[in-house]
């Protein structure tokens, strides 16, 4: 781990600013993912700027009867709030499918969308790697790929997104709020927000340098019967090798979305409309142009299956 | 770069003056010399870490020590001692929930803010109904305690200890 | 105290502490966190540094040039060691690569320097700091690519001949109307114990003390003497706590070494501990192996033939994983061979991990025999039952000293409820998920091995046992008390051990689940001379002397047993050693696994429900830490069957998922409640304490009952080792 200045913010701004203008400043939250980056020297700030005093840590409801969720609300307060159960149990459910109680308790909701890959060879500071270092060629593509993308890949990279919270806030046509280094604000939603490798996989999310994200907001609650399907080889405390998120409604029709298949939590809106067609309908649409390894192909009928499992329980619960 | 910080640790005010860098873990045991909190990883991939920070279970790995300024920390060493032990301790003692005892001081601390999770209503992935208070089960317990590796594989003798402190509890 | 006939009744017989369930008597200090462990010894030597080891970016290949210019300069270091200042090192005769490579590159992340800073962060940071090129030489990574150029392994201890052969084979296979011809594969495995390796090393003149994690402690005396070219007098080695071992600290790593340069070069202590990945690619892991089983049997279940060939790879100099050794043993059959070839691969060293051998084999040959009995439309129990042997097969000159496996089976089969197994797979539905049930039989031998302790009895009337056995979450405390205890007529109480230290007498250590039962042999040895001394001490006459109650009595005489040592503490010393029953008589320890697991009809995970573990192993010393090494090993096999798998980079030549993220062990949610039920046995041929081991006897043959279940389950049999969803999926129904 490189040395590194730390101060805490006082103000969304003057976090924004201080990081805009100082070159290699980081914000931290949670810190879950960027202190494990930066034990590797993968990520190597020279300046911290800890955001925790901001008090982004309520979830409030909107005027278009929605939630905001703050930016520092830890994973497991957002996964607990009663109105996200209520209302949002994909959200709740993918979030307890991530990672351990000990994390969730310090992991942010904007720290979960800003994680990064954990692709191993991104993890071998001695491997090639673009993400890590643009140009320096991908290791994956070749090498030990079971757990790579399948849809979206690059010639670049095939990394996956790892977090299961972002593809239920896909599924949920979230809203990514932020403040840019000169006070801007701007909202991205959550289909622009990350992005697909292609040339350069190093450039993950739409954020601009120093651009702080202070909310996530949920619109209205959208109904419906809601799945999250995690699947991995292990019970629990482990990265999914595919994920499916579903919002079904009584009469057929919803809203699908999937982890571990690709750069960034994968949703296709011709899909969700094939959804009252069944499970194959729609991953042949989620899947159409999948480029898949020796390794990771059998991702593809796992995504039909698992799709299938999915639609099968929310059907048995609207039963 | 160097900064200090004030903590409080089992009860104890604690000030340290620190490389930005330490972790919550190697402050604890490298600097205050509670070495009960174990380094497994480093990486928060093991647990066995886990310590209290404001009443809830954290990896200390993963966090940076001056980023618990004013912070009130219980480790391992705060439970109980070998004179005194917490039920927990005791309970994993009776049920032999351990072997090499390296994972055993954050399967301890995770098990007892477990309980208190559970309390809380804070739900979990097998939590069958999200709008009802789970419901104590092994299979809740052995979700909650899943970040807590233990390669001896003393899990059925950890969750039969947890089970039996929660019994007394109810 | 030599051994060389059955042991008659003795003082352990009475079974007064010994055979009864015990709390752990380092239990408290376990669970309140002041055990200490190797790298948390602040107090034992003042001024320590902290090392950061580097280990080599590539598989093999020569260190072109090393610039460390920057790394020296960085805040805090105090020094850098490479090969060029190491001073004469060599390899000691247990380490296949050297521990401190360069400029030859033997595998990744070989450790090729240490930093030495006054501060971990500051050391972590400088070794980034470090410039290496290297000339990369192409290297052999991968174990089937080499099937074709492997070779018959020399001869040795623990793995037997490299082709073995009873009657005739190939004649009884071909002849045969009901046979198998199935290939296996189990992956690289890592140990990942909890604990890193970590050693505080310490010189003052030319003696060095390194305080470490480590389960040999005279083999760490040698091997470093061997190393670092001193004599092993001047070299003390402490571990007292070992947090995990599994093997992988049978021999001391690159962490004592490079503690050991670092602190001659700097001249302060230092203190080194492995990082996660480290602990992966720059220490030792259980090869992985290709395995032929063919069988070949009559109608009525009775096996004609058994062949067994496996395939494994290591560095040069190396050796094989030794899969088909119990093979040889385990069921009748006149006609019979084995093979094991060894191929070069230029992967990190493969070593011992829990029931080396064993372990793997029994993954496959376990499986063999469900395909076996399948074909042969016999019940897999009924199946092995009928192919029992009391005597060795190549040798039925040669008894078994106990084997009650037929009783295990039996047993197991009613407990779990084995009737209500369905024949045929795929049969059992609860909800989504397929659900069945899978056996497989449990052997380990049984290995005998001097071991060596002193006791002293003080005025208080207290005994203290000092031997430099190890407890790496065995339980080596708690049953070395009670055999000190049960000999000396005392409680529990009364005993204080001291362990892992080489200024103690030489005791076999912990490994190959022969800690148990030696170290308390020799504990027992030396006990029963301190009860000599004390007879003598006391005037009594030895041989009619009794221990009860802290007291001793001899005809109408009568004495606390504290009286003799009013003038001064009374210290015996004394070893066990074995003379020919080992080879008189095959020893081994046995046990009948019984699974059942749960198959999701869509997505072909699998999840386990019941375990259970029917173990007969000689006499149980502590059923409740004999309980938990068992239930314990049956986990770490239950994560061989299901995720377990070091993948192999075969261009670079790494085990790329190193770390507890990629390299995935079971969790708490993995593991249902597990039962174990220890057959009321005692082995009057193994030792004084009638023991035998059983901390690796619950690892082998799990795996395959898993398998087995799986097979049950859902109707997919997969011979490929983790069984993953990938390899069930294509196989299941459509939905």
């Amino acid at each position: 781990m490189r040395a590194f200045e730390y101060s805490r913010a006082t103000s969304p701004a003057e976090a924004a600013a201080i990081v805009g203008r100082t070159p290699g400043a980081r914000f931290i939250a949670g810190g879950t993912n960027l202190l494990d980056l930066m034990k590797l020297e993968i990520e190597t700030p020279a300046h911290l700027v800890d955001i925790n005093g901001l008090g982004f840590d309520r979830i409030e409801e909107t005027a278009e009867g929605g939630l905001r969720i703050g930016a520092l609300v830890r994973n497991t307060d957002l996964a607990a709030d009663k109105r996200v159960r209520r209302d949002y149990g994909l959200l709740s459910r993918a979030l307890l499918a991530g990672a351990s109680g000990q994390l969730r308790n310090k992991a942010t909701t904007a720290g979960n969308l800003l994680q990064r890959t954990r692709c191993p060879y991104f993890y071998d500071g001695n491997q090639p790697c673009n993400k890590r270092k643009a140009g320096s060629g991908c290791a994956a593509i070749g090498g030990f790929s079971r757990n790579h993308g399948v849809v979206g890949t690059s010639e670049a990279c095939i990394a996956t997104h790892p977090s299961d919270m972002a593809v239920a806030m896909q599924a949920l046509d979230a809203t990514v709020e932020t403040v840019q280094p000169d006070g801007t604000k701007r909202a991205i939603p959550m289909a622009d927000f990350h992005r697909l490798p292609g040339d350069t996989p190093q450039v993950e999310t739409a954020l601009q340098p120093g651009e702080l994200i202070t909310a996530v907001t949920l619109p209205k609650p959208a109904g419906g019967t809601h799945i999250y399907r995690k699947v991995r080889d292990r019970s629990s405390y482990a990265f999914a090798l595919i994920s499916v998120g579903v919002v079904v409604q009584a009469d057929g029709t919803g809203r699908v979305a999937l982890g571990g298949v690709a750069h960034r939590p994968w949703r296709i809106a011709a899909a969700d409309a094939a959804l009252p067609r069944g499970s194959k309908a729609a991953a042949d649409i989620l899947l159409a142009g999948a480029r898949t390894t020796h390794e990771n192909a059998f991702k593809l009928p796992l995504v039909e299956r698992t799709l299938a499992a999915a639609l099968a329980e929310a059907k048995e619960a609207q039963a | 770069m160097r900064m200090s910080v004030s903590l409080t640790v089992n009860g104890k005010p604690q000030s340290l003056d620190l490389d930005t860098r330490t972790t919550l873990l190697d402050a604890l045991r490298e600097h205050l010399k509670l070495t009960g909190s174990k380094k497994g990883c480093d990486h928060g991939q093991c647990g066995a870490c886990t310590v209290i920070v404001e009443g809830r279970r954290i990896n200390s790995c993963l966090t940076l020590a001056v980023m618990h300024e004013g912070d009130s920390i219980t480790t391992i060493e705060g439970l109980g001692n070998p004179d005194d032990l917490h039920p927990m301790q005791a309970a994993f003692v009776k049920h032999d929930g351990y072997q090499c005892g390296y994972c055993t001081p954050g399967q301890i601390c995770s098990a007892v803010a477990v309980l208190d999770e559970m309390k809380a209503g804070v739900p979990s992935h097998v939590t069958r109904d999200l709008e009802e208070k789970a419901r104590f089960s092994t299979e809740e317990l052995r979700e909650r305690m899943s970040g807590n590796i233990c390669r001896c594989g003393a899990y059925s003798n950890i969750i039969e200890a947890i089970t039996e402190v929660a019994g007394k509890r109810a | 105290m030599k051994f060389d006939t059955p042991a008659t009744t003795n003082p352990i017989d009475r079974l007064k502490v010994i055979g009864k369930s015990t709390d752990r008597i380092d239990g408290p200090l376990k669970t309140s966190g002041l055990a200490p462990y190797a790298y948390e010894r602040h107090d034992v030597v003042p001024g320590q540094l902290y090392g950061v080891i580097l280990g080599s970016a590539v598989a093999k290949g020569r260190i072109a040039s090393m610039n460390l210019s920057a790394a020296k300069a960085a805040p805090g270091v105090v020094d850098i060691v490479t090969y060029e200042n190491a001073g004469k090192i060599a390899k000691s005769k247990n380490h296949t690569a050297h521990l401190l490579g360069g400029p030859v590159i033997e595998h990744y992340d070989q450790a090729i320097a240490i930093v030495v800073a006054e501060s971990f962060e500051e050391a972590r940071a400088a070794t980034k700091l470090i410039r290496v090129d290297y000339a990369r030489a192409k290297g052999r990574y991968v174990l089937a690519d080499q099937k074709g150029s492997a070779t018959p392994p020399t001869a040795s201890e623990f793995g037997g001949p490299p082709d073995t052969a009873v009657g005739d084979f190939d004649t009884a296979y071909a002849d045969a109307s009901f046979k198998i011809d199935a290939t296996y594969t189990t992956p690289d495995q890592a140990h990942v114990m909890m604990e890193p390796h970590a050693t505080i090393a310490a010189w003052e003149g030319d003696k060095l003390t390194l305080w470490t994690s480590n389960q040999m402690i005279a083999w760490a005396v040698k091997d470093m003497a061997e190393t670092l070219k001193i004599p092993p007098a001047q070299i003390r080695v402490i571990s007292p706590y070992i947090g995990g071992g599994f093997g992988s600290k049978l021999w001391v790593r690159s962490d004592a070494l490079m503690a050991a340069l670092a602190a001659r070069v700097t001249g302060r202590p230092v203190k080194v501990a492995l990082s996660r990945p480290q602990s992966i690619n720059n220490t030792t892991h259980r090869p992985a192996t290709l395995q032929r089983i063919r069988i070949a049997a009559e109608k009525d279940g009775r096996i004609t033939a058994i062949g067994h060939e496996s395939w494994s790879g290591d560095l040069e100099g190396g050796g094989p994983e030794t899969a088909v050794a119990q093979t040889r043993l385990m069921y009748a059959g006149a006609n019979r061979m084995t093979a094991t070839r060894l191929a070069t691969l230029d992967l990190p060293e493969g070593n011992a991990m829990r029931a080396p051998g064993e372990a793997p084999g029994l993954m496959a040959l376990e499986i063999a025999m469900d395909e076996m009995a399948e074909k042969l439309g016999m019940d897999p129990v009924a199946f092995r039952i009928a192919n029992d042997t009391q005597v060795d097969p190549e040798k039925p000159e040669r008894p078994y000293s106990q084997r009650q496996l037929n009783k295990c089976l039996q047993m197991g089969a009613e407990k779990f409820g084995w009737a209500k197994r369905s024949a045929t797979p795929g049969k059992v539905r609860d909800g989504k998920w397929l659900v069945g049930m899978g056996v497989g039989a449990a052997f380990r031998n049984n290995l005998l091995g001097k071991s060596g302790a002193r006791v002293t009895l003080d005025g208080d009337g207290r005994v203290t046992v000092f031997t430099d056995m190890t407890d790496i979450g065995t339980g080596s405390y708690t049953i070395i008390a009670q055999t000190a205890a049960e000999t000396m007529g005392l409680t529990l109480a009364d005993v204080d051990v001291k362990l892992g230290d080489s200024s103690f007498p030489v005791s076999c250590g912990s490994g190959g689940q022969w800690g148990a039962n030696n170290s308390t042999a020799g504990v027992y040895a030396a006990c029963m001379k301190l009860r000599e001394a004390v007879a003598q001490n006391l005037g009594f006459n030895s041989a009619e002397t009794v221990f009860e109650d802290g007291s001793v009595r001899a005809g109408n005489r009568r004495a606390k047993l504290a009286d003799a040592a009013r003038s001064g503490p009374l210290t015996a010393e004394d070893l066990i050693e074995y003379g020919d029953l080992g080879k008189k008589y095959q020893q081994s320890t046995f046990g009948a696994h019984f699974v059942e697991a749960a198959v999701d009809a869509y997505t072909g995970e699998v999840r386990l429900r019941r375990m259970l573990a029917v173990c007969a192993a000689g006499r149980i010393l502590n059923p409740k830490t004999a309980r938990s090494q068992v239930i314990g090993a049956m986990t770490m096999g239950a994560g061989a069957a299901l995720m377990e798998e070091l993948a192999v980079d075969k261009r670079f030549g790494f085990f790329v998922n190193h770390d507890l993220a990629g390299y995935e062990v079971p969790v708490h949610a993995d593991i249902p409640h597990q039962d174990v039920i220890f057959l009321d046995e005692t082995d009057p041929i193994s030792s004084p304490m009638k023991a035998k081991g059983v901390g690796e006897l619950g690892i082998c043959g799990v795996g395959a009952a898993v398998a087995n279940a799986i097979y049950n389950a859902c109707g997919v049999r997969v011979r490929d080792y983790p069984i993953t969803l990938d390899k069930i999926i294509g196989g299941l129904a459509k939905v």
